[in-house]
Parts: structure tokens; sequence; C-alpha cells
């Protein structure tokens, strides 16, 4: 039972509450860096970090927080594993971090992580809190190598940088561009929407099809 | 016909019919816009159907996947969709490879009237949308303006056309530029009467004048258009550069000059005049009209692009639902504040 309950927090993030799809949150670096698959899964990676490593010091010292300065409490906690993000990134690809730029200090401000320690790290036991984060962290993954993956497929013929379509590929410019950030994004939830409102509908037809045989 | 007995003949209201409704609206866009396409296919040959039909295709095709079962057939019956698709075809340049225009007359209906809620739901024109969308997406593609194909003879199609999905021209497209761009970077003016018939480079419709200004007569005349509209357009265009044209006349284009190049025809008389996004009141009308034409001149004198007419009749429908707000009539009997 144990065991169910964790992996059911570490599922959630990746598919029922997608941060992305589901709650649209941290659209700021969704539609900023998602120019391309290589930038998105760096953005990815760092705040996989930053969230796991927050909520886990944030739930192991949920007693000890004030609950008046909370806010501050859990910021400062966030800041720091965003500067270890920052430096561990320039020092070991120099080159996504001059792409990202100040996005990566701004892993400070994405609603998600703050809004997964308010929401659920500081209610809930280390481990329950590990596991949600991770779930939710890799769900924003997954958000971010999607629209990194369709833009840079779309707008540069190529993924992580491997040419596709061979040398006459017509790039859709567009799609580089912040306007393909929206329209991308906009196309994905339009299809996660969709998807569930037919999963709802189903759902609904199977059992209004067991309560007229019950 | 049969004769029925006016003495059994009984109607709740309205009792007073007008025989306008959209498919017949739409099917008079489509009888004014053909001496325009007749031009086109004149002028760039074989090469102008292909255009102007992937267009409608891809138009078509966005009306009919994202309509759900019961209004499928209704979309498709009022052909909003092939004027939709016939409008951006002739905005395009005639060597476009036609998967682009597909593509643009699907992003037009989809992003431009589907995503909205449909007919009369839209922001923005469809049309011009697509175009916008493409302009964005294919900058290279959507400026290589070819030659007319001349004694080449009507069944020679420009390579651009042929390219396969998502590839690029293998060939180096003859390109030249449009009277506007002439003018704007090289400063050279062409002559009127090329200008008026069409002996010019440039998009499908917009070639020939007096092709354009036809089908606006007969629009006018049907009913199907707000005169207000075009008419403060070019008026404004008119002033505008008559104006200019004190301060100095060998930098500037003359006013017949700025009516009949480019695309601004085409845009004032069948784009800006769209019912769905253009202002309904009278005085929002010329409210309207004027502020395409101030933009039209500023973009195409003051800015960086050679023409402005897309992004000014797009800035335009985006302020329509305001102006109409401000320009409300008054309500008979009450007082001057009324909304």
């Amino acid at each position: 039972m144990k065991q169910n309950v964790s992996r059911e927090e570490f599922l959630k993030g990746i598919w029922r509450d997608n941060p992305v799809f589901a709650q649209v949150l941290g659209m700021c670096p969704m539609l900023a860096v998602t120019n391309s698959a290589i930038n998105a899964v760096a953005m990815g990676m760092a705040t996989f970090f930053v969230l796991v490593g927050s909520s886990f010091l944030v739930s192991t010292f949920r007693h000890v927080i004030p609950k008046q300065v909370r806010i501050s409490c859990f910021i400062i906690i966030i800041a720091t594993f965003v500067t270890i993000a920052d430096y561990t990134l320039l020092a070991l690809v120099p080159g996504v971090h001059k792409e990202l730029g100040a996005f990566i200090p701004l892993i400070v401000a994405n609603c998600l992580i703050l809004g997964r320690q308010e929401a659920f790290a500081s209610r809930y036991p280390t481990k329950l809190a590990v596991m949600d984060a991770m779930g939710m962290a890799s769900g924003f993954l997954l958000a971010l190598f999607s629209l990194g993956a369709v833009r840079e497929i779309l707008g540069d013929g190529a993924l992580f940088g491997f040419k596709l379509f061979g040398e006459n590929f017509e790039p859709w410019v567009i799609m580089i561009l912040p306007p393909g950030g929206f329209l991308t994004l906009g196309v994905i939830l339009l299809f996660f929407n969709w998807f569930k409102t037919k999963k709802d509908e189903f759902l609904e037809d199977v059992a209004a099809a067991q309560r007229s045989e019950g | 016909m049969k004769k029925r007995d006016p003495d059994l003949l009984l109607f709740h209201a309205p009792l007073l019919r007008q025989g306008m409704t959209t498919p017949s609206a739409m099917r008079d866009v489509v009888w004014a816009l053909m001496p325009a396409t007749a031009a086109s296919m004149w002028f760039f040959g074989i090469s102008a159907v292909l255009v102007l039909s992937s267009c409608i295709a891809g138009a078509v095709l966005a009306e009919w996947l994202f309509a759900t079962k019961e209004t499928r057939g209704e979309s498709l019956r009022d052909s909003s969709g092939i004027v939709t698709g016939l409008l951006l075809g002739l905005t395009l340049p005639p060597g476009l490879p036609l998967w682009m225009g597909f593509l643009g007359g699907f992003v037009g209906i989809a992003l431009g009237k589907v995503i909205w809620g449909g007919l009369g739901h839209n922001l923005f024109n469809p049309a011009l949308l697509g175009r916008a969308f493409l302009q964005a997406t294919f900058p290279i593609a959507m400026t290589t303006w070819v030659p007319a194909t001349g004694e080449a003879g009507f069944f020679a199609v420009y390579p651009g056309n042929l390219a396969l999905p998502f590839m690029q021209v293998s060939v180096d497209a003859m390109s030249s530029a449009t009277p506007l761009g002439l003018m704007k970077f090289e400063q050279v003016v062409t002559p009127l009467s090329d200008l008026a018939f069409g002996k010019i480079n440039g998009s499908l419709g917009e070639t020939s004048g007096v092709a354009l200004l036809l089908g606006g007569v007969y629009l006018w005349l049907r009913r199907d258009l707000d005169w207000r509209i075009p008419v403060s357009i070019l008026a404004t265009v008119i002033l505008f550069s008559a104006c200019l044209g004190l301060f100095d006349a060998e930098r500037f284009p003359t006013p017949w000059f700025s009516v009949f190049s480019g695309g601004l025809l085409l845009g004032a008389i069948y784009m800006a005049t769209d019912p769905v996004t253009s202002p309904v009141t009278p005085r929002g009308a010329w409210i309207f009209g004027i502020g395409v034409g101030v933009l039209v001149m500023l973009i195409r004198v003051f800015g960086g692009l050679p023409e402005g007419v897309m992004y000014a009749i797009l800035l335009m429908n985006s302020a329509t639902p305001l102006i109409d707000r401000y320009t409300q009539p008054r309500v008979f009997g009450r007082g001057a504040e009324s909304p």
C-alpha cells in the first residue's frame, strides 16, 4: 500500500496533473527556452534538480520553518539550488548555459517549484515529497522536451543538432521565434484537452452501460 | 415556380426579408474575384491555377477536419472556405511551392477562423492571417517574385511550384522586385499603365488593378460591401501621398502609384471589407478605413518593408471591437451618454 501511494504521487505529475499540460504552470521557461531540444532538456534537468532538492529540504524542515515566513524560507532554499545548478551548467556545458542566459537564475521564480513547496512538500513526509517532486519535474521535462523537439524539427529540420531531412529542408522560421512557442504550446494543449474530453466521454459511456446492465 | 394564392399566404415575423444569405454573399465574392483570377492566369499561366487550388484545398480541408459532425455540411456549403483560400492564393507570389500554399490555407482557416468559434466569430481576416503565418514562416519563398510567364506560354510551370513538401526549391528561381520594392530600394518608378493592367511583378491577384476594381464595383452593386471602407482607405492613401509629395516629389511615391501598386486594391476592396472583421457602424467604417490607409502609408514610406497592407489590415482588425463599441449610434429618446 505504502509503495502504491508513493508511486501514485510520482505518476500523477507525469500525466494526470502534468505541470504544463494540466496545470499550465512554468510558462516562462516553457516558451522562452524551447527553441531547440538541447536547450529544453538542459532547462528541464536544471529544474528537476532544483525541484527535487528543494522539496527534499523543505519537507525535511517542515516542522522547523515558521509559518509566517515560510515563503521567504522556501525561496532561500530554492535559490541555493538554483545557484548550484547555474554554476554546474556553466562548468559542464558553457555553450548551453550561454544560450539559456537569464532563464537559469529565473528558475527561482518558476511558479511550479514554489507551488510544489507550498502545496505539497511543506505538508507531507520527505519520501512522498521527493516522489512528488520527481514526478512533477519529470512531467515538466517531458513537456519541455516535446515542445523543444517539435520546434527544432520544424524550425531547423534537426533534432539535438542532427539533420533529419537532408540539406534541402525548408526551415519554418516562425517555429524558432517566440510565436512558434505559443503556437506549438497551444496545439499541444489543444490535443491534451481533446484527449481528456474524449476519455471522459468514454468513461461516462462505460458507466452508463454498466448502470443499464445492473 | 408554383404560383401561390396570396389569400392563404401566412407568415410569422420578420415579414420583410432580404434575399441575402451567407452562402449567396460568399458566392458573390467568388464571382467578384473572377476578373482578378482570370488576370492572374493570363499573366502567370497554369502556376496561378495550381497555387490557387492548393490554397483552396488547404482551407477546405481545415473546414472539414475541424467541423463537428452536425455542422460539417453547413460550413462546406456556405463556401467561406473557398473564399478564404481564393483570397489567400491571390496574395501569394506565383512561384510559391504548392505545399506552402496548402499549409497557408489550412493555418488560415484553423487559426484564423475555427479556433475562434467559426464563421462570424473571428477577430482577424482568415486569409490575411494565413498569409501572415506564411510570411513569418517562409520569408524567402514569400518574397521571391517571379516574372510573368510571357513567351513560355500558359503551361509553363515555375520550378518553385513543384518543390516537395517540407523541401525548398532546389533550382535558383529567377527573381525580380515588385514595383514597391523597386520604388523603395532602387528609386525606380513603374509607369502607371503597367500598374493598372498588370504588366508587373507581384503576387497573383495584385497585378491588375482594373480587374480588382471591376470586381469591387460588382460587389458594391450587389450590396455585399460597405463602400465607406474602400473609399476611405483609398482617399486616405491618396491624401497622405499627396501631402508627402508636397515635401519631396522625388523621394515619395505619387498618389496614383500608391493606389495601384502592391496589394492595396486587393486589400481595400476584398479584405478590409470582410463583414466579420470590420466595424458595423458607418462612423466606425470611416475610422477603420482611415486607420488602414494611414498604417499602409506609414509602413510603406517609413517602415522597413516595401508593402504594409497585410499588417495594416490585421492591426485595424484587432481594433474593430473597440471602434464598434465607441461608435454605437445614440439610442432614440435617450441621453447622449447612453452606451
